[in-house]
């Protein structure tokens, strides 16, 4: 059996920085994976280059065995990769649910979008009590549950999310948390980019430890969050 | 003597038209942050479009009100394909260019497009005749209306809601909105930006049509340079709505039709101004009036889209 996603050896550069020097990863169908590391590691470069905001200078990115390299960004989506980007971007002037149908921009099964859209609203009831209001006016925490929401919304094969947890109160933060347990435990295939490494780990089958654009360690969830490196470098321990 | 409800008539009329080109200029720069300064030229391309059909395709003497819809098609299908080709060959090329690049490109392709115009109609340097609607003018409630303002009467209306729907209700439309806000993240949710913005060149090319052929029927004629003085306007006219917002282009359409018929009106009866009462001062007004917005509300009447960018 083929990972739903292949890296291989990716490179990325910012004109002659190189923000990630090769490096290599997968995530199977159903599975959590995290790529935890300090600022500036690559991971947020990592995940634009997946979605084909960036083009990579080398290596290999394969989703379903299909290459993505030459895939424009606007086509990635109808592929089954939805991706929620570091710090939300919602549709500021837009209502919540016309955000949430951008989410669905290239579906046209009516229904099913208002089923899920009905689905979002479950998931976060508060999106349903102001779905009528501009997303700009809602609090950080909301617009991370909107930008979920949004992702969710193309019925993605594989959900990407970046540092979700980004500048959210700790109350806030764990809601996120949770809402990720629970869409791990419906099925849902996640690749999570986070700096609470604590949170991310306990979730993920997977890690990945990223440090100046390389994967430093990995291993499953439970191992990286014993690993003695790991809590002294993420976890604040000494 | 002149009567205030004839000259807000009057105003509002050709505040319309100002806003149908504006909608051009503020959906592009909405878009893409670019002022498209040959729109004016677009606007011109329109009115040639129109007469171009009347002249050439249709039989002599076919009636206006047959004649009038293909003029139209005429000055959309002209308009259009020249909005498209600056865009696809002018702009896009600069995209990611300093600011000036753009704007110098935009002065030049004005100066050719108006070339190009004279070169197949060479009597077009100062005026051509352009086909009126027959019948004479008539009343409602104490003002006229002159019989060439019945299509701005009934096109301008129509585009707007047109595009209100466009824009708020339709999958490419919620698309257009998107990438105005946020374009990389557009592309994520499988919006083709590309596209988006050579639409949008493209819509603002058929009100820019439109206005053009409400021109020709206003007064009369058309001449290769019209687009100069019009562009100006409706984009002080997108710059007083709040350039970026299609609300606010129309909007400051009409303020700066209605101000400038206002004044040009009356201001000669205040004592000690009469001498820039004329016709010819009415530009001075409308400058003036995009200078005072500039200078105290720098993001129009309804604009604030540069401030929630973030
Ligand atoms: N737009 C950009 N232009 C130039 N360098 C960038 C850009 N974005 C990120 N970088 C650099 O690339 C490296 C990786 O950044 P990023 O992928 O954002 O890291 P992370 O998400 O792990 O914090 C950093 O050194 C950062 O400064
Ligand atoms: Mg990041």
């Amino acid at each position: 059996m083929t990972a739903l996603l292949e890296v291989e050896d990716l490179k990325v550069a910012y004109g002659k920085i190189q923000a990630v020097k090769g490096i290599s990863f997968s995530v199977d169908a159903g599975e959590v994976v995290t790529l935890i590391g300090t600022n500036g590691a690559g991971k947020t470069t990592t995940l634009r280059t997946l979605s084909g905001l960036l083009k990579p200078v080398g290596g290999q990115i394969k989703f379903n065995g299909k290459s993505l390299k030459k895939v424009p960004a606007h086509k990635i989506v109808s592929l089954g990769l939805a991706h929620s980007p570091e710090g939300r971007h919602i549709f500021p002037r837009m209502t919540i649910e016309d955000n949430l149908r951008l989410g669905a921009f290239l579906r046209s099964d009516k229904q099913g979008i208002e089923q899920d859209i009905r689905r979002a609203y479950d998931l976060f009831p508060i999106l349903g009590e102001r779905r009528k209001q501009a997303a700009g006016t809602l609090s950080g925490g909301e617009q991370q549950m909107l930008a979920m929401g949004r992702a969710l919304m193309s019925r993605p094969q594989l959900l990407m999310l970046d540092e979700p947890s980004m500048g959210l109160s700790p109350i806030m933060m764990q809601k996120i948390m949770a809402t990720i347990a629970e869409l791990k435990s419906q099925g849902t295939t996640i690749l999570l980019v986070e700096q609470n490494a604590q949170a991310a780990l306990s979730l993920a089958d997977h890690g990945h430890v990223m440090e100046v654009g390389n994967i430093v360690l990995s291993g499953t969830g439970r191992d990286l969050l014993h690993d003695e490196s790991v809590r002294k470098a993420y976890l604040g321990e000494d | 003597m002149n009567e205030l409800p004839q000259q807000l008539v009057n105003g509002l009329l050709l505040g319309s038209m100002y806003g149908l080109v504006a909608i051009g200029y503020t959906m592009v720069y909405g878009i893409v942050q670019l002022i498209n300064f040959a729109h004016g030229e677009i606007f011109m391309v329109g009115a040639f479009g129109a007469i171009t059909v009347h002249l050439y395709v249709l039989p002599d003497g076919t009636s206006m009100w047959v004649a009038l819809p293909l003029m139209l098609i005429g000055a959309m299908i002209a308009s259009v394909l020249v909005a498209i080709g600056a865009e696809r060959f002018a702009y896009r090329p600069l995209r990611g260019a300093p600011r000036l690049a753009p704007l110098i490109t935009a002065i030049g392709l004005s100066l050719a497009l108006q070339q190009a115009v004279w070169a197949f109609y060479p009597e077009a340097k100062s005026k051509l005749a352009f086909p009126q609607i027959e019948g004479g003018p008539f009343s409602i409630g104490g003002a006229t209306i002159q019989t060439g303002d019945i299509f701005l009467i009934v096109a301008a209306p129509i585009s707007m809601a047109f595009l209100a729907y466009f824009v708020m209700r339709t999958r490419t439309g919620r698309g257009m909105q998107a990438t105005a806000q946020d374009p990389d993240t557009a592309k994520l949710m499988g919006v083709n930006t590309d596209r988006i913005i050579v639409i949008a060149f493209a819509l603002g090319a058929v009100f820019a049509a439109v206005g053009g052929v409400a021109s020709g029927l206003k007064y009369g004629q058309i001449d290769f340079k019209m687009g100069f003085i019009l562009g100006l306007k409706a984009f002080t006219a997108a710059v007083l709505g709040g350039i970026g917002n299609i609300y606010g282009a129309m909007i400051g359409g009409v303020v700066l039709g209605v101000v400038e018929t206002l004044a040009t009106a009356y201001i000669a009866d205040i004592p000690g101004l009469d001498q820039f009462g004329s016709q010819s001062w009415a530009e001075v007004w409308a400058f003036i009036l995009l200078i005072l917005v500039l200078l105290f509300r720098p993001q129009g009447l309804l604009g604030e889209r540069v401030a929630d960018r973030a």
